[in-house]
């Protein structure tokens, strides 16, 4: 199917921006060749999310000399300076695919059904659960007031409890849940619980909504079965969310494929690179509305959405969320509380516009921090070992208390982390999508740092389902901007304690020097593999332990090296002169900001 | 050449309006096509189910729950008052019979033998849609709403607190600039819907409030008194169920003079009877809050068209975020190249003429376009 595959056209509809990107085969490899982008139409007056997709191809047609559209049509025969051979998309615009997962325990079954939609590219509104201490009228009240998309109805492990799920489903059938979109259609809801329960299950909703049933989600405590439930989820978004949405029956008839949701087409990406680097990668995608993060530790996948955590729709959240003082201290610069959040605001309420001054740029980056700073802390609250699984102990274990439920990220066996979304692709600097990934995320030991060159993950994650080797390959040439290692020590220490020395090699030439508490450094390096020799001081740890010195070889990037002696907790001085000359440094080493203010 | 769409709010002279006032679940539509309906006129009502109790009987029984159906003696359907039988076990010999008796008045609208629970409804809200605004019933989705039709003036706000009010309109300012004062408004101003021309602070809004002003449209207001007035942060932009006055603004938050054009037309229909809602949806299908006042002009086409949007050279527009926000300029031209601003982003732009004469270039993303006849 692939071999006549030339010429790729891919749209990704986010809430803010319609992207387009075209690949192109070019002597036996695939190519990013050109991108457009406009804003995205969902709202009044055009309410036809296909308006920002045409913008979009017109831009690509203009840069790119070549005729895509006829008429408002996709031309899909090639030839020289015409047509696409295929035309796909992803969408996270109209809010994106809004769910309610329940299950009988919150923290297992609740939890499987939160991860199988998180997974599929879903916002969980709330998760419904037999323990989750809310009376019942409460939740039917909330079911009624949510209006989500679909439910995901789980519970009990097969031969397990029957009448809690039955409860759930009463509970469902009581609310008798309208969907936010159509006021005439079925809510679709799908059905991964105790299989005993299945016929009773349909007994209590046939009538009343659209009952998909598919096997357990959690057939045993020990054994997650997430797949049916998340490809039903894929295909339900298809036909009954998206063709709610203004005007992606439209769109839907263009695509040669169906449209994913964008958050589940970055993550097969994500995926991909992991299984294929065979490394632990953490990404993130920090978008207008919502900032959603990725893990793959030890092959065990994780998705994340902070649904109030965006840079546009939902900056004020993060104000409020953060908090005015944790944004303020990344700001190089005097501005007063209401000046600052009424600039926060006015982004909030007009979300399409953009920094033209240095000062409103780095305002917008210090919000981005904090953004990912929070989502990141979600992530690791939510991306753990199942719970209540029967662990046999042994004596030694008795020492080394491993519980399940623990967070599984674990940032000293982290290799990679990829950015992703606006504030980051589109940073003027790539050093301030570094330091922006390095400040939130706070890496421990060595850690590659990468960003998505011009946002194009999740149209590459919807290629990557039918045309492997063209995704990857664009992924590797085109998408991913390696952008150098960062070296950090763990814990914290005392300002200036001197924590470790390096000896390095770039362009044969040894560049030796040592790291101080509170201290961020900068080494230009290309991308290349650098050999490197970092020599702990006595009881400091660079990720391998006390005292362990590393020898070995790390990449450099388009940035290059980052040093990080600031700790695993960043200390901002209290003084306000302090901390403008302790944030100032750390840009002006870090080669963040051009220097006129 | 590439069009290039930029956001813009409306701001109409004698426009047609169509309105759907739609129930938020089936019910019944009040009126007929063609009727000519005033603000306040009932156009369609339903009921929302009312909150519900559950009884688990199996417990109070001590029974096991496929037995309650034995002992249940309503049947799902059936209407209740409190304190009725509703379930009884068998005892023994006839005697030493526990019972259950409602809670509430109501409906049995479950009843399971899988749970060993009985679910009663209580009594169904009434939901009640008027017109909000004059005009004429256009359309009519059965057992839905219905679509009004109005000509008039349509002005929209850049965000607003508050739902859907009904009042006489007072200007309290001579212009777009001026600061209002605590002493501009008194107990006159009750139920009135009033504009003042530049922004407002908190303590202004909660006397208003207090005197039983319905609605105040202004330029703007600090992000941080509408916090105090919610009483929490306003983290995203979805407003519009708050139970207050309802504010409008027209700019922006902070210190911002109302656009002169906005003030004018809102200065010709001082006095009118308008129609406001300061809901607004900055998302998926964005809503904006609005202004309406309906005029006797014979409807004239000069509707708001898709190419009003696209920004071309002599399009006046207004801009957006800092430095120039605010400001109202003319483009005199658009370049094709990207150009780097002084945050080094690289951006299309295009290069603005102001009123005061001065031309700066300014990203186009940072443009809004007056819809206005």
């Amino acid at each position: 199917m692939s071999k006549n595959i030339n010429i790729i056209l891919a749209t990704d509809c986010g809430s803010t921006t319609t992207k387009a990107i075209l690949i192109e085969l070019i002597d036996n490899e695939y190519r990013l060749t050109f991108r457009g982008e406009a804003p995205t139409t969902v709202e009044q007056p055009f309410e036809d999310v296909t308006r920002g997709v045409l913008n979009a191809i017109i831009e690509i047609e203009e840069l790119s000399g070549r005729k895509i559209l006829d008429n408002e049509n996709i031309i899909n025969k090639t030839s020289a300076k015409e047509g696409v051979d295929v035309y796909i998309s992803t969408s996270s615009a109209g809010g994106g695919l809004q769910m309610m997962v329940s299950g009988v325990v919150k923290s297992m079954t609740g939890e499987s059904a939160q991860r199988a939609a998180l997974g599929a590219g879903a916002i969980v509104m709330d998760i419904l659960a037999s323990n989750d201490k809310r009376m019942y009228h409460e939740k039917v009240k909330r079911i009624r007031e949510l209006r989500p998309d679909m439910v995901l109805l789980s519970g009990g492990i097969d031969g397990g409890t029957v009448s809690h799920v039955v409860e759930l489903a009463e509970i469902i059938k009581t609310a008798n849940p309208k969907p936010r979109l159509g006021i005439d259609y079925r809510l679709p809801i799908i059905y991964a619980g105790n299989k005993e329960a299945q016929e009773n299950i349909n007994d209590t909703l046939k009538d009343i909504v659209d009952l998909i049933i598919v096997p357990n989600i959690r057939p045993t405590l020990e054994k997650e079965n997430l797949k049916p439930s998340r490809d039903k989820i894929h295909d339900l978004f298809m036909e009954h969310v998206m063709a709610q949405a203004p005007g992606y029956n439209k769109l839907t008839k263009w695509t040669d494929y169906p449209i994913m949701p964008t958050p589940g087409a970055v993550g097969e990406i994500i995926k991909k690179i992991a299984k294929i680097e065979k490394i632990s990668v953490v990404g993130v995608d920090i978008g207008g509305a919502t900032t959603d993060v990725f893990s793959v530790f030890n092959d065990e996948f994780n998705r994340t959405v902070s649904a109030n955590l965006g840079m546009s729709y939902s900056i004020c959240n993060v104000l409020s969320d953060a908090g005015v003082d944790n944004v303020s201290r990344w700001i190089p610069f005097k501005i007063d509380s209401i000046n600052l959040t009424n600039r926060i605001a006015n982004k909030m309420i007009r979300p399409t516009t953009i920094p033209q001054t240095l000062e409103d740029l780095k305002i917008e980056q210090a919000l981005a921090r904090e953004a990912l700073r929070l989502s990141f802390i979600q992530h690791k609250e939510f991306a753990v070992s199942l719970k209540g699984v029967q662990q046999e102990r042994t004596i030694s274990d008795t020492f080394e208390q491993k519980m399940s439920g623990q967070t599984i990220v674990n940032m000293k066996n982290l290799d990679l982390i990829v950015g992703s979304g606006g504030v980051l692709s589109h940073a003027p600097r790539r050093a301030q999508a570094m330091r922006m990934l390095i400040d939130s995320f706070l890496p421990e030991g060595i850690t590659q740092i990468a960003v998505d060159s011009i946002f194009m993950m999740p149209q590459l994650g919807i290629l990557s389902t039918f045309h492997e080797q063209a995704a990857l390959e664009v992924f590797h040439k085109d998408c991913l901007i390696k952008l150098g290692t960062c070296i950090s020590s763990l814990d914290k220490y005392k300002k200036d304690r001197k924590l470790f020395s390096y000896k390095i090699i770039i362009n044969k030439k040894i560049i030796e020097g040592e790291i101080k508490s509170g201290e961020l450094k900068l080494i230009k390096a290309p991308l290349d593999k650098y050999q490197i020799t970092i020599t702990p001081e006595k009881n400091i740890d660079i990720g391998y332990g006390k005292n362990e010195i590393f020898t070995g070889k790390i990449f450099g990037g388009e940035v290059g090296i980052v040093f990080d002696g600031r700790g695993r907790s960043i200390t901002f001085s209290e003084d306000y002169e302090e901390r403008m000359n302790q944030i100032s440094n750390w840009s002006i080493n870090s080669n963040e900001y051009p220097k006129e203010i | 050449m590439s069009k290039s769409y930029t956001p813009g709010l409306k701001i109409l002279r004698n426009t047609k309006i169509s309105k759907e006032r739609l129930l938020p679940l089936r019910g019944d539509v009040h009126v007929s096509k063609d009727l000519i309906v005033n603000s306040d006129t009932i156009v369609a009502s339903t009921e929302i189910p009312g909150n519900v109790q559950m009884i688990n009987i199996a417990n109070k029984l001590n029974i096991d729950a496929e037995q309650i159906l034995d002992c249940v003696v309503v049947k799902v359907g059936d209407s209740i008052i409190k304190d009725q039988l509703i379930a009884e076990s068998k005892g023994l010999f006839g005697m030493f019979k526990s019972e259950v008796r409602s809670p509430i008045d109501g409906k049995i609208i479950n009843a399971s033998k899988i749970t060993g629970q009985i679910v009663i409804a209580e009594k169904p809200l009434p939901i009640n849609v008027d017109a909000y605004i004059p005009g004429i019933i256009k359309d009519i989705f059965p057992k839905e709403g219905v679509i009004i039709d109005s000509i008039g003036t349509f002005v929209q706000g850049i965000i607003g607190i508050g739902g859907e009010k009904k009042g006489t309109l007072e200007i309290l300012t001579d212009s777009p600039s001026s600061m209002i004062n605590m002493e501009m408004i008194n107990n006159d101003y009750k139920d009135k819907i009033i504009v003042c021309g530049s922004s407002i602070n908190y303590d202004f809004y909660e006397k208003a409030k207090k005197i039983g002003v319905k609605g105040i449209v202004c330029g703007g207001i600090n992000y941080n008194s509408v916090s105090k007035i919610l009483g929490y942060s306003l983290g995203v932009a979805i407003t519009g169920t708050e139970k207050t006055t309802t504010l409008i603004l027209t700019e922006g938050f902070g210190e911002i003079n109302m656009a002169q054009r906005t003030f004018d037309i809102l200065l010709q229909n001082n006095g009118k009877k308008v129609s406001i809602n300061g809901a607004t949806q900055i998302r998926a299908g964005v809503l904006r809050p609005e202004i309406f006042i309906e005029s006797k002009k014979i409807y004239e086409n000069d509707n708001f068209k898709e190419d009003d949007l696209i920004i071309s050279e002599g399009s006046t527009i207004r801009i957006i975020r800092e430095p120039y926000f605010g400001q109202i300029g003319q483009i005199i031209s658009l370049p094709y190249e990207l150009v780097k601003m002084k945050s080094e982003t690289m951006v299309r732009v295009a290069e603005i003429k102001f009123e005061n004469g001065n031309i700066e270039i300014i990203p186009r993303a940072n443009l809004e376009v007056i819809l206005s006849n």
